[in-house]
């Protein structure tokens, strides 16, 4: 038998549900990479394998007495630290929650469990998800498993970022420490790692996850979504993530569609829109080739290719770095010192005094830089020119796309600008660091379902990613274009094990 | 527009975030960095535009008018509430004295 970690989600599931594996089995197998590999990746905050093993041998035990099974059954996976776990600690990678043992279960994390799942750990990411590299987290940064070829072939051993804020997720999958694992996106931050690390994501429609438990940081953009090898499996991740939570109000009362039964690669009659305003100057010429071959793709699979413009485009990024700020200012107040975390009491200080001084322990840098961008777009005197005006510039990004879709079904575009640059690359220049966002926060404004999937290598040996972004509640129409790309890239590349 | 020292030291203590004078004067760069960057914002014409209030439209719901309509969101879980608290005393969350 071929060792157990190399499977996809689908094929674990389908083993233990016919017999070829225990989920015991499965779990242990995990279990030991992630041990191995923590030293040299650090893509755990918290390991929890006793927790998998206890998911396992739930599903062992029912698939022995005959009982039905879920869809993820026997199948462990990567938490984002970001989603509140009863009884394991749930930090944002912030020291501010350090130790803080959640009470209760995300919506997310729970619908995961009862399909079956299992957690092999908490996964690092950005500090409050505030981040496209993972050196924000405030328990050491994530190293990406990929490493650059020079041109002689020899291997770089350069760190190179994870991406993020789910760098831990895409670090954790792309090493194939777990098979799949949650992310979430508020600005790219399913999208952009999965690209960095050849894997799948998908970021669904603002709603279809509840937030319930998930740590806010800009409510109306964050959603969860999965973060696995290939389109199926995300599909199959998201159908048992996704549906209506009263404990959230934004979230969507639909049905959950049986995702993974209507994938379909043939894209015959669907029309795909290549937003002119994407093709920046100065365009990466790999990401622009990738870009080209995506399209010859899509066509090969039967699509109808027209070009569509995005007006907005370029103001989609400053927009986001308004709202998303202002979001976070509001949503961090809740770290005082009182409920839960840190608490920082000088000697002799009062109450207003103990909140600073928690708050200025408790935060990282780009948190303070972020909380104190919100504030001040949000405080007297500035709120209607920066946050009014960004609230309607992004109702005319919203507006750009569904004109775009009255002529189109699908959208296809690069994921990020480069593939994974080395970390410490960017993180003197906040500005530098927010353009990593440039095609992955337009879909976010919008609240529109999009993934990036595999496209290739580019020619220093690491991955691209093509991000398709569909209509509101089209998920399938997504997930069939990334497969239909998935099967014509032939993306089977994986980095070789140096940890 | 722009800050200073000043102005930082203002959102600083707005934010409740306390900065040392070295953080301030490094803050001020980066933000005045940021905020001439969005500044280009001002350029679009938002005539009649309304701002985005909800994403994908949605209905607010109004839940059930019954005690403890949602288990995990109601009442009566004093100690799990606590729990995590730095400084839980007699059933009460502690803070330092407000009232001299």
């Amino acid at each position: 038998m071929s060792n157990l970690t190399d499977l996809k989600l689908a094929e674990i599931r389908d083993g233990v549900a016919g017999g070829t594996f225990s989920a015991t089995e499965v779990a242990t197998a995990f279990n030991a990479a992630v041990a191995e590999a923590q030293g040299a990746l650090n893509a755990f905050i918290v390991t929890t394998p006793d927790v998998a093993l206890k998911a396992a041998a739930r599903v062992d035990a029912d698939r022995a007495a005959g009982k039905a099974l879920g869809k993820l059954a026997g199948v462990p996976i990567g938490m984002k630290d970001l989603f509140a776990t009863k009884g394991v600690q749930t930090t944002a990678a912030s020291h501010i929650l350090e130790g803080f043992t959640p009470e209760y279960e995300s919506t997310v994390s729970q619908k995961l469990w009862d399909a079956g799942a299992g957690m092999l750990g908490k996964l690092n990411l950005d500090q409050f998800a505030m981040g496209s590299s993972n050196e924000t987290s405030a328990f050491g940064r994530v190293i990406n498993p990929w490493r650059r070829k020079a041109a002689d072939g020899s291997e770089d051993t350069a760190p190179l970022a994870p991406g993020g804020s789910s760098g831990g997720s895409s670090a954790a999958i792309a090493a194939h420490l777990c098979p799949a694992a949650t992310g979430t996106d508020t600005g790219g931050s399913i999208r952009q790692p999965a690209a960095f690390t050849g894997i799948s994501g998908i970021k669904p429609t603002y709603g279809r996850c509840s937030r319930w438990g998930i740590v806010a940081f800009a409510s109306s953009l964050d959603q969860a979504g999965p973060m696995a090898h290939t389109v199926r499996d995300c599909a199959i991740m998201l159908e048992a993530m996704a549906g209506f939570d009263p404990k959230d109000a934004t979230s969507l009362d639909l049905p959950v569609p049986a995702w993974e039964a209507g994938l379909s690669a043939d894209l015959r009659g669907k029309k795909v829109g290549i937003p002119r305003e994407y093709r920046l100057d100065g365009l990466n010429a790999e990401v622009a080739k990738s870009w080209d071959e995506g399209v010859a793709w899509l066509k090969d699979a039967g699509a109808e290719v027209v070009e569509i413009s995005l007006p907005h485009t370029k103001y989609a990024l400053p927009t986001y770095y308004i709202i998303a700020p202002a979001e976070a200012s509001s949503n961090l107040a809740r770290y005082d010192g009182v409920r839960y975390g840190l608490r920082d009491l000088p000697q002799g200080a009062g109450l207003q005094d103990m909140y600073a001084a928690t708050r200025a322990a408790g935060f990282g840098s780009e948190v303070k830089r972020r909380i104190l961008m919100g504030t001040y777009v949000l405080s007297a005197g500035f709120y209607d020119a920066y946050y009014t005006q960004a609230q309607k510039v992004r109702t005319l990004i919203s507006r750009d796309f569904a004109a775009a879709f009255a002529t189109c079904d699908i959208i296809l575009a690069p994921t990020a600008p480069s593939s994974a640059f080395a970390l410490g690359e960017k993180s003197d220049d906040p500005l530098e660091m927010y353009l990593n966002d440039v095609f992955s926060v337009p879909a976010s404004l919008a609240g529109l379902p999009a993934m990036s999937v595999p496209s290739g290598l580019d020619s220093s040996g690491l991955p691209l990613g093509l991000q398709l972004i569909g209509k509101p509640f089209d998920e399938q129409g997504v997930l069939n274009a990334g497969l239909a790309i998935e099967a014509r890239a032939n993306f089977t590349a994986r980095p070789g094990k140096w940890w | 527009m722009s800050v200073d020292t000043a102005t930082v030291a203002k959102i600083a203590s707005l934010a409740r975030i306390k900065l040392t004078e070295a953080e301030i004067a490094g803050m001020v760069p980066e933000l005045n960095g940021i905020l001439a960057w969005v500044e280009q914002l001002g350029e679009v014409d938002v005539t009649g535009v309304e701002p985005m209030t909800a994403v994908i439209p949605n209905v607010l719901r109004l839940r059930a008018d019954v005690v403890n309509a949602i288990p995990e969101t109601s009442g009566g879980v004093r100690d799990a509430v606590l729990a995590n608290a730095p400084a839980a005393e007699h059933g009460f969350f502690g803070v330092p004295k407000v009232i001299e």
